[in-house]
């Protein structure tokens, strides 16, 4: 079931009657119990295409429609009841507890008093816990660290009780064990509660592996799918095109491209390799196999003619000299 | 309440407790105590009581606008544009229905129109100003242009309505009789009552203008009531005590400390109990000397010092 449908979506900006057009021909859908990565370089316009979606933003042309309502039509409290927002810049405000805060995502069910009524204060304290921080309910919002801090900006999404909440960049600012906490917990929430979650993001490999869908911007336009149908069909490769770098479709990650000049040949133990071919690449070789010097990797170190060498720094010595003696 | 009482008593001439009961239950035994209770205390200490509650909750309102600790209709230059608008009414007085004048609306209208739209500049400005601090220079210089325009006009005028004009400057509650408080109170309950109106979309604000979106605010709306709102009520009460500085900007946060939250719902009655004790107070502490100071220069120097600990705080 599609909840969020484009048409023709054209979004950019337009000032003093020059125009900007950033995308065009937009077509997007996002269904219920979805996550989905919105990803892309920068400058692509992940951004404004968020903007737009959100109503922050006007479209250039084109529409976007929620549950079949002209989402330009409606009031802004209208919208509060469709879309719950967690944005980049961070929130500041002295003497807040994890539970006020949340309980603001109440504001567009309740009265125009603002009333915590008993049935208010069950959806306030399910979202805190599905975040996991009952413990940190009464702490003071600035005590938290940052990923507990943007779990309980996710908890204040969850009690707006919306279909759908959007993310700017909600893994920006923290560091890799909360950012995988995030994306799982997203992706948890979006096949549990049955919400379509769509996020933007520079993570690549962790949007490749939490994503049910991935919207891929580029200049070229906005490629949607399945993540691994994007890898295979090049879509990733075309989207991050440089001469430095690479989209390694075996391990989803960004390769760097080295300049390789000098072949060597290598073969053994597989984790070891792993590590292994990656100093070779960054120190310039190339794997080749009718290479004059061979290495191969054993359970103690690393062999070359019969000598063993105990680290990579010594192996890399070792190479450098037999490679320059031999040209 | 105690506060209230105690400021009635206090004076050139004491009251005593007995005394001000027995007056109130209309069977006063002394005829100039009864006068002076009545048509001079009474009102004064309703005045402090509305001016401490009006002044503190427009310096609450202004700081979640602006998201700025510092804002307060003092600092940002509000109360200069009430004190245009009274100069403007003062020195023109001439010209107007003399009913109109001295029923005190011409003054009130006058000192709100100034300071709403002092106000609404300096929102302007705050969208291309994020500095906190500088936004407060945007303010004083809005207040120094007022001021200046305010000289101006009095050189080209008469000394009676020089004298008349420099006579408020100096800013008493004494000088709400009960005539004007038949225009004050209105004013600020009506004001005070759309503070309260609006208490749900300030918590909104506090989470940034976007997040309010997101929350089904509607921006322009509530920046426009808020700008309305916090006119009536630093206007309003300008334009019958002149400036009363810092009030704005200290007891908001004294509110904030004492009930250790940010949300409008508690804060709006607590900064209306904690303003309107600061000033009766302030008005108490004033009558100690045997010449009456005036109320200005006690709340700056209770007012000023909170300034200053604000700002090391945040460092």
């Amino acid at each position: 079931m599609s909840i969020l449908t484009t048409h023709n979506l054209a979004i950019g900006y337009s000032k003093k009657g020059i125009t900007d057009t950033v995308q065009s021909a937009l077509n997007l859908q996002l269904k219920a119990g979805e996550l989905v990565c919105l990803i892309g370089p920068n400058g692509s316009g992940k951004s404004t295409l968020l903007r737009t979606l959100t109503g922050l933003q006007k479209p250039l042309s084109g529409s976007t429609s929620i549950d079949g309502k002209e989402i330009s039509k409606l009031k802004q409290r209208e919208k509060a009841l469709l879309i719950a927002l967690v944005l980049t810049e961070r929130v500041e405000i002295e003497n807040t507890t994890v539970y006020n805060l949340v309980s603001l995502g109440r504001h567009p069910h309740s009265n125009w008093w603002g009333d915590i009524t008993n049935g208010e204060d069950v959806i306030i304290r399910e979202a805190i816990e599905m975040v996991h921080l009952e413990h940190k309910m009464h702490h003071n919002i600035n005590e938290l660290s940052d990923g507990e801090r943007q779990r309980a900006m996710i908890a204040k999404a969850l009690a707006q009780d919306t279909p759908i909440i959007m993310l700017d960049e909600p893994t920006a600012h923290l560091d890799l064990p909360n950012r995988v906490e995030i994306m799982l917990l997203l992706h948890r929430l979006a096949h549990k509660t049955d919400k379509a979650i769509l996020l933007s993001t520079h993570e690549l490999d962790l949007a490749l592996q939490a994503a049910d869908r991935i919207w891929l911007m580029s200049q070229e336009g906005l490629e949607c799918g399945v993540p691994e149908d994007l890898v295979f069909d090049g879509s990733f490769n075309r989207a991050f095109e440089s001469k430095s770098y690479f989209f390694n479709a075996s391990n989803g990650n960004f390769s760097m491209n080295y300049p390789m000049s000098r072949k060597v040949w290598i073969s053994g133990n597989k984790t070891r390799m792993y590590w292994t071919l990656r100093a070779l690449a960054r120190a310039g070789y190339v794997v080749v196999q009718d290479a004059d010097v061979h290495i191969s990797v054993t359970e103690h170190g690393w062999e070359i003619d019969n000598e063993i060498i105990p680290t990579i720094e010594q192996l890399l010595e070792k190479l450098s000299t037999i490679t320059e003696s031999t040209f | 309440m105690g506060l209230f009482l105690a400021d009635l008593a206090w004076g050139s001439i004491h009251i005593s407790l007995r005394e001000i009961i027995s007056v109130f239950w209309g069977k006063g035994t002394d005829g100039i105590n009864s006068e002076i209770l009545l048509n001079f205390r009474l009102p004064k200490a309703i005045t402090a009581v509305l001016a401490g509650a009006s002044l503190s909750v427009a310096g609450l309102m202004m700081q979640t606008l602006f998201r700025n600790s510092l804002a307060d209709p003092y600092i940002l230059g509000v109360s200069s544009g009430a004190s245009l608008g009274v100069a403007l009414v003062m020195m023109a007085a001439s010209v107007l229905p003399v009913a109109f004048v001295s029923s005190g609306w011409a003054l009130i209208v006058a000192a709100i129109i100034g300071a709403s739209v002092v106000l609404a500049l300096v929102v302007g400005v705050s969208f291309r100003v994020h500095n906190a601090v500088s936004l407060l220079i945007v303010g004083l210089m809005f207040g120094t242009i007022a001021g200046s325009i305010v000289s101006v006009l009095q050189n080209f005028s008469n000394p009676d309505a020089i004298k008349l004009f420099v006579m408020w400057t100096f800013g008493s509650l004494s000088a709400v009789t009960w005539t004007y408080m038949q225009v004050l109170l209105p004013v600020a309950l009506f004001g005070l009552g759309m503070a309260f109106f609006l208490q749900k979309r300030l918590d909104g604000l506090l989470l940034g203008e976007n997040y309010a979106r997101g929350l089904g605010v509607s921006i322009v709306r509530t920046r426009f009531l808020i700008v309305i709102a916090t006119g009536l009520l630093a206007g309003g009460i300008t334009a019958f005590t002149g400036p009363i500085a810092f009030v704005g900007v200290a007891i908001p946060h004294i509110a904030r400390g004492l009930f250790r939250t940010s949300s409008h719902k508690i804060l709006m009655p607590a900064t209306v109990l904690c303003g309107a004790s600061l000033i009766l107070f302030c008005d108490i502490i004033s009558q100690i000397p045997a010449y009456t100071l005036p109320i200005n220069t006690i709340s700056a120097l209770f007012g000023a010092p909170i300034i200053i600990w604000i700002i090391l705080k945040k460092r």
